[in-house]
């Protein structure tokens, strides 16, 4: 089969109406992009996608299910499955993502596509397994070393869920880039109505046959290993062929600025935001929020402008690299602009880089932010 | 019926309360047609510890889609009434299991010896979940009996449909006996 860099393939669940777990819609969204290689260790809330995977993997000829020793051996072989020219990916949660880190950035530097699901719950460490929270938004952005721009994604439902999935695989193909697709417990065990369309927006892998791997284009084609071409692989700084370059200043440099710029250069392409209720020029109140944090503030706008106060939602989908044009562009027709989300303010301090006025509305104690606490913070502020 | 109407369900972990939640919701989503919400809140133990969950039915998208206060209140045993109580509105409505509660709060109450009518029909008390189920929808009408059977049918595990239809019908004639 020879796909157009980007075509629509049929979905591989039936079209039509589900009931599902927000857990089960990543995984069957992995599954409808073409995901053949998964590799994991199972974590709460982040083990029924991997119990899905090696379910539907049953059924799907052709893909590969590994349950490894832990998260350090399943991101390595997802990698490895990826130079291979699998589509692989992992899932884990916020513990699991601190040991994928190093191999997170050794997937940065050789350019690896690849997805990470890390599924949050309340830390730090051990935590409370059960219980959602938003912790692990800067650890999915700084938490590998080095100079270099991840792409993270925060779906809001599981119809999202399963919609992001499928788009943090293009991107992470579109990029050569580990997209991080982060989920909190609360959407990631949520059950509700989902629709499967018929068609999957699926972007093929250029793999370039004689052309540099590392070099020259910003996103440079990548080839397979076992279809012929001579590779080098290596978490070392190199030049456009793989070879080594530990000591040259301008290899370093290019190398940094290419990494970080095939990604800067294309936020339109890669930031995905959404209002909801802002068709007035002068908000009351902007509430920014992301994950199941955005659900409850939706919820929180509905009980607001009941009460008439003129209030918005400028929904995150991206969180990396940070839309901040949107939450420039929106913030300022609010005369409060407001943070809701389940850590102690770590998106707050990206949208204050744009607007320092604006305030955080956060909970760290295991459970969700809840509609009728963002209102009472609404009304403490407006003062109606 | 006015929705969205929200069903909470607690017990402790053991008792089926999340396989029954998950039941439920499914009938109401796949074979109804509603738009349904379902979440669930545990600690880490395989075993014991307050289990909650909760299903929440609409006739259109759910913005919100977890409980702020519920329609009904399923309590298994006493701490998950006691735990839950609060969060019933006003007018909701109160189904124990009388078997463990015996302490409940004087309001609109459907008191069933849930798990001891499980035995007596089925001969075990693992189906006390699906009497209870039986009650919910005897009392609500929120889903269909035909949608929950056929969600009953797709779920249970294999083998043990007969003795789950059983307890089903058993709840659903128990909640007669509460209706005017």
């Amino acid at each position: 089969m020879t796909l157009e860099p980007r075509a629509s393939i049929p979905s591989v669940l039936k079209p039509g109406r589900y009931f599902m777990q927000g857990d089960e819609a990543c995984a069957e969204g992995a599954i409808a992009v073409g995901c053949n290689y998964y590799a994991g260790y199972p974590i709460t809330p982040a083990s029924e996608i991997m119990e899905h995977i090696c379910r539907r993997f049953a059924e799907c000829p052709g893909r590969v299910f590994v349950q490894m020793e832990d998260e350090i051996a399943s991101i390595a072989s997802v990698v490895g499955a990826s130079w291979a020219g699998a589509r692989a990916m992992t899932a884990t949660s916020g513990p699991g993502l601190s040991l994928m880190l190093e191999n997170i950035g050794y997937a940065i530097i050789t350019e690896t596509p690849c997805v990470v699901v890390d599924v949050q719950r309340a830390g730090p460490s051990t935590g409370q397994a059960t219980r959602p929270a938003q912790g692990d938004v800067m650890q999915a952005r700084w938490g590998a070393h080095g100079d270099y721009e991840i792409i993270v994604i925060s779906p809001w439902s599981v119809q999202d869920t399963y919609e992001q999935t499928i788009r943090a695989f293009n991107l992470a193909e579109r990029f050569r880039v580990p997209v991080i697709l982060l989920m909190d417990e609360a959407v990631g065990h949520l059950r509700e109505n989902i629709q499967i369309p018929e068609q999957t927006e699926y972007l093929t892998r250029f793999k370039g046959a004689g052309k540099p791997p590392f070099g020259q284009a910003e996103v440079p084609p990548m080839p397979s290993f076992g279809d012929g071409a001579s590779l080098l692989v290596t978490g070392s700084t190199h030049d456009g062929w793989g070879y080594r370059r530990t000591s040259s200043a301008e290899a370093q440099a290019t190398l940094v600025e290419r990494l970080t710029g095939k990604v800067l250069n294309h936020i339109p392409e890669i930031v995905c935001t959404r209002t909801h209720e802002c068709q007035e020029t002068d908000l009351d109140v902007l509430l920014v929020s992301y994950g199941f944090s955005a659900r409850s503030s939706l919820g929180a706008v509905r009980e607001a402008r009941a009460a008439g106060i003129r209030v918005g939602l400028l929904r995150l989908t991206t969180l990396w690299p940070f839309p901040s044009g949107a939450v420039r562009s929106v913030g300022r027709r609010a005369r409060l602009v407001m943070v809701p989300e389940m850590n102690r303010g770590q998106i707050l301090r990206e949208v204050q880089r744009v607007l320092p006025e604006a305030k955080g509305y956060n909970r760290t104690d295991g459970e969700v932010i809840t509609p009728p606490e963002i209102l009472s913070a609404i009304r403490g502020e407006v003062g109606r | 019926m006015i929705f969205p109407f929200g069903i909470e369900m607690a017990g402790e972990g053991g008792q089926g309360i999340v396989l029954a939640a998950v039941i439920l919701a499914d009938a109401a989503a796949t074979y109804d047609g509603r738009y349904v919400a379902q979440s669930t809140s545990h600690g880490p133990e395989a075993r014991g510890g307050l289990t909650q969950s909760e299903v929440l039915i609409g006739d259109r998208e759910l913005d919100y889609p977890k409980l702020i206060r519920s329609d009904l209140l399923l309590a298994m045993n006493q701490g998950a009434c006691d735990r839950y109580a609060s969060r019933l509105k006003d007018d909701g409505l109160l189904v124990v299991d009388s078997t463990h509660v015996q302490h409940f709060p004087p309001r609109t109450l459907s008191a069933v010896a849930i798990t001891r009518l499980c035995e007596e029909v089925t001969g075990r008390t693992v189906s006390a979940n699906i009497v209870a189920l039986g009650v919910i929808v005897g009392l609500t009408g929120v889903v269909s009996e035909i949608a929950l059977e056929s969600a009953l049918r797709a779920r249970v595990p294999g083998g043990s449909l007969e003795p789950n239809l059983k307890a089903f019908q058993a709840g659903l004639k128990a909640a007669k006996t509460f209706l005017p």
